[in-house]
């Protein structure tokens, strides 16, 4: 790539998004060389496919994590996983991906191949395709390296009815995995924080667990992936939207002892920190049990619990009896917990 | 987490739960003031109110270092940043505190201001280091446990010759303040205050001891346990004061014997000691001014001191109307007694310090209180 004297200054310049020649190189040279596709080869403005029988969806994620590279994931596989789960979230099979980029005068192209290939390896293990994409560059300290703005289109299998209203009393809660891991895991890569632990993202695509899931029980009420905000703020939400109240309880809450010590250390309640690799699942009673067992078979939900059930209040609260044996709202984070997560 | 969960145990709760309803007294009313903000967010995270019998009520105190700030020096603060142009350095607690203008640090950076959160005092001097070219003024608030870490970070500045850092001092002290509210009956404008015992400090403890906490045990006649900060420790010494309670004793008690001595930690003392002095009078939130009850630094570190360094105005604190921070601050009324709480002030838009700080008794109650609320409507 250095060889071309238009990308030789291995940093992206003003020029890069101009529209010229030089934009045509590092868009052949980068975007196309790893995320290459037909659909994307085609090189027109917009990328056309056949519709499939049946409802699409429709999703779309912008990423402004800081740091770009951090433990068990990057911006690329971050914008990829974070789009692919917002369809997986209504049961959908996640199809074809849009791509922006906004860069900043001065970004390495050496970080941003890296960025790109981690893009077209999370695409590879997820079997969807970018296939159409934007590239723009502004001066210097008008962006912070690298956003990228995904948004994708997926297919909702027949006779699923997924969605955030559909919470009844009596359904039960369940989560597939330790919560807290990405938001431990930024935090700890900040430099001046200076702890080290080993703690990984848990980034990852659902829409495979989700797929097991539908087949075990289509029948699921709602589905919905603990981002920004973290469980608590997940299941606020989802209370809210179907005027429900929610009873937890803490012990059957998995949390990692590193990200536990990590949160205690800090001063986090590890509810309230980010995940991108898990999801909740709110169902009927007699569906839990066969669900969790599918979820348990696959790898991204091998450690999945049963964390509560959905209960009658008009004011719509998420209580937690503690594991100290009293009781408390579990409530929305007020104000910011971490900066830029995702 | 080892040597955590212990103190976190539900089935020790349940036991001690049992033990203190045998020996509370069904005919009196037990009402414990738990200084630190600390203890208060335990309380509400743990639900730690729910396993003692009714008449065992906790009144929530002052010890929150964002909560007693008044707003005079947020504002001095926000002018250092708009007048001065200095880089400001701050907890994160602190940024998101109104002044009296209404404006917060956050609002200030928002605007265009160079503030910078900070999560300790090694990060502000790490700001310094790396602006060369600017004025660095680190936002140093908090109790003694936040003192010595403002003071090590004093004494590498003048080690390494930073010329461009400054720190802008809000220490305070916990004894002054725990004697100002024991005195309120006598001040004409405060309601008293009705207490029982005290759970004492637990990090402020571990620095300055269990020493100063005798005087006010002897000379108020009234209990003192330094607790530690776990569920398990608030309710043992929860049931170290009833006892002393009982038994019409007066003493100072040390639950936290593993963290706590009586004579302190001696090389942070004698740290403090070095860089700071007292002031003859400091405005508190809700307490008003307090003889003695906070720090500045010394005359021969002046050139470090921000209020010096830099020219400020003066900034008379005000209050918003109705807010009764200053009121559940001294522990004279309820979060819940406030007409703005949950209405006009809630933590995504606090108007007192004490929705501000997540040890605020006002956010303690409105995040993990409701729970209890609504039963107690309910009922």
């Amino acid at each position: 790539m250095s060889r071309d004297p238009l990308l030789a200054s291995g940093r992206v310049e003003m020029v890069h998004g101009s529209g010229g020649r030089a934009m045509s190189r590092l868009v052949e040279a980068l975007f196309l060389r790893h995320l290459d596709n037909p659909l994307l080869r085609q090189g027109n403005d917009q990328a056309q496919f056949p519709v499939e029988a049946g409802r699409m969806v429709m999703s779309t994620d912008g990423h402004v994590v800081s740091p770009l590279f951090f433990p068990g994931g990057d911006i690329g596989s971050l914008s990829v996983h974070g789009t692919i789960n917002d369809l997986a979230m209504a049961g959908a099979r996640p199809l074809w991906l849009s791509a922006a980029f906004v860069l900043e005068e001065g970004f390495p192209l050496e970080s941003l191949e890296r960025i790109v290939a981690s893009m077209a390896r999370a695409c590879r293990e997820a079997g969807v395709a970018v296939v159409t994409g934007d590239t723009k560059v502004v001066e210097r300290g008008k962006a912070d390296g690298v956003f990228i703005t995904t948004t994708g289109v997926g297919v909702v299998p027949e006779g699923v009815e997924i969605s955030g209203d559909r919470a009844r009393p009596g359904d039960a809660i369940l989560l597939s995995g330790p919560i807290g891991n990405h938001g431990v895991a930024i935090l700890a890569s900040r430099e001046h924080l200076g702890f080290e632990t080993a703690i990984q993202s848990d980034s990852a695509a659902l829409h495979g667990l989700v797929a097991e899931m539908v087949a075990a029980a289509p029948g699921i009420h709602c589905l919905r992936d603990p981002t920004r905000g973290g469980l608590a703020a997940t299941l606020n939400e989802l209370a809210r939207q179907s005027r429900v109240g929610m009873r937890l309880r803490e012990e059957s809450i998995p949390v990692e002892a590193g990200v536990a010590a990590a949160c205690e250390l800090l001063g986090l309640d590890p509810l309230h920190v980010a995940n991108e690799g898990r999801l909740v699942c709110i169902c009927a009673p007699e569906d839990a049990e066969s669900l969790l067992e599918a979820m348990r078979r696959h790898p991204l939900g091998a450690r999945a619990a049963r964390i509560g059930e959905v209960v009658a209040d008009e004011s719509c609260l998420v209580q937690m009896e503690t594991r100290f044996g009293g009781s408390r709202v579990v409530d929305w984070l007020a104000g910011e917990q971490l900066p830029r997560i995702c | 987490m080892k040597y955590i969960e212990e103190f976190r145990d539900g089935s020790t709760a349940r036991k001690l739960a049992g033990a203190i309803a045998r020996e509370a007294d069904p005919e009196r009313e037990y009402r414990f003031m738990e200084f630190c903000g600390g203890h208060t967010h335990a309380i509400f995270r743990y639900g730690v109110q729910a396993l003692l019998p009714d008449n065992v009520r906790f009144v929530h105190g002052p010890g929150c270092p964002v909560c007693v700030l008044p707003t005079g020096r947020i504002d001095a603060a926000i002018e250092l940043v708009e007048r001065h142009d200095v880089i400001l350095c701050s907890y994160g607690d602190a940024m998101r505190v109104p002044g009296g203008g209404r404006r917060s640090l956050l609002q200030v950076k928002a605007a265009g201001g160079d503030v910078r959160m900070v999560w300790s005092s090694r990060d502000a001097l790490q700001v310094a280091r790396d602006n060369p070219q600017r004025q660095v003024v680190f936002f140093a608030i908090g109790f003694e446990t936040t003192t010595p870490p403002t003071a090590v970070a004093l004494q590498q500045a003048e080690a390494e010759g930073l010329e461009n850092f400054s720190v802008f001092c809000n220490h305070v002290l916990t004894p002054s303040a725990i004697q100002r509210i024991l005195d309120a009956p006598e001040l004409r404008e405060m309601e008293p205050v009705v207490i029982d015992g005290f759970l004492g400090p637990s990090h402020v403890s571990a620095i300055i001891g269990s020493r100063p906490y005798e005087y006010f045990a002897e000379e108020y006649q009234k209990p003192v346990v330094i607790a530690g900060f776990e569920p398990l420790d608030v309710m043992q010494s929860v049931r170290m004061l009833i006892r002393q309670v009982n038994r019409r004793q007066a003493r100072v008690e040390n639950q936290y014997t593993r963290v706590v001595s009586r004579e302190g930690n001696a090389r942070a003392k004698a740290l403090v000691a070095e860089f700071f002095e007292l002031r003859r009078s400091f405005e508190w939130r809700g307490l008003g001014e307090v003889p003695y009850s906070a720090l500045r630094i010394k005359g021969d570190h002046a050139e470090l001191d921000a209020e010096r360094r830099f020219p400020l105005s003066d900034h008379p604190s005000r209050e918003v109307r109705g807010c009764l921070c200053p009121a559940i601050l001294r522990g004279t009324r309820k979060p819940t007694d406030c007409r703005l709480f949950g209405t006009a002030c809630t933590p995504d838009d606090p108007k007192g310090s004490c929705m501000v700080s997540s040890e605020g008794a006002c956010a303690a109650y409105w995040t993990y209180g409701r729970f209890r609320q609504a039963r107690e409507s309910a009922a």
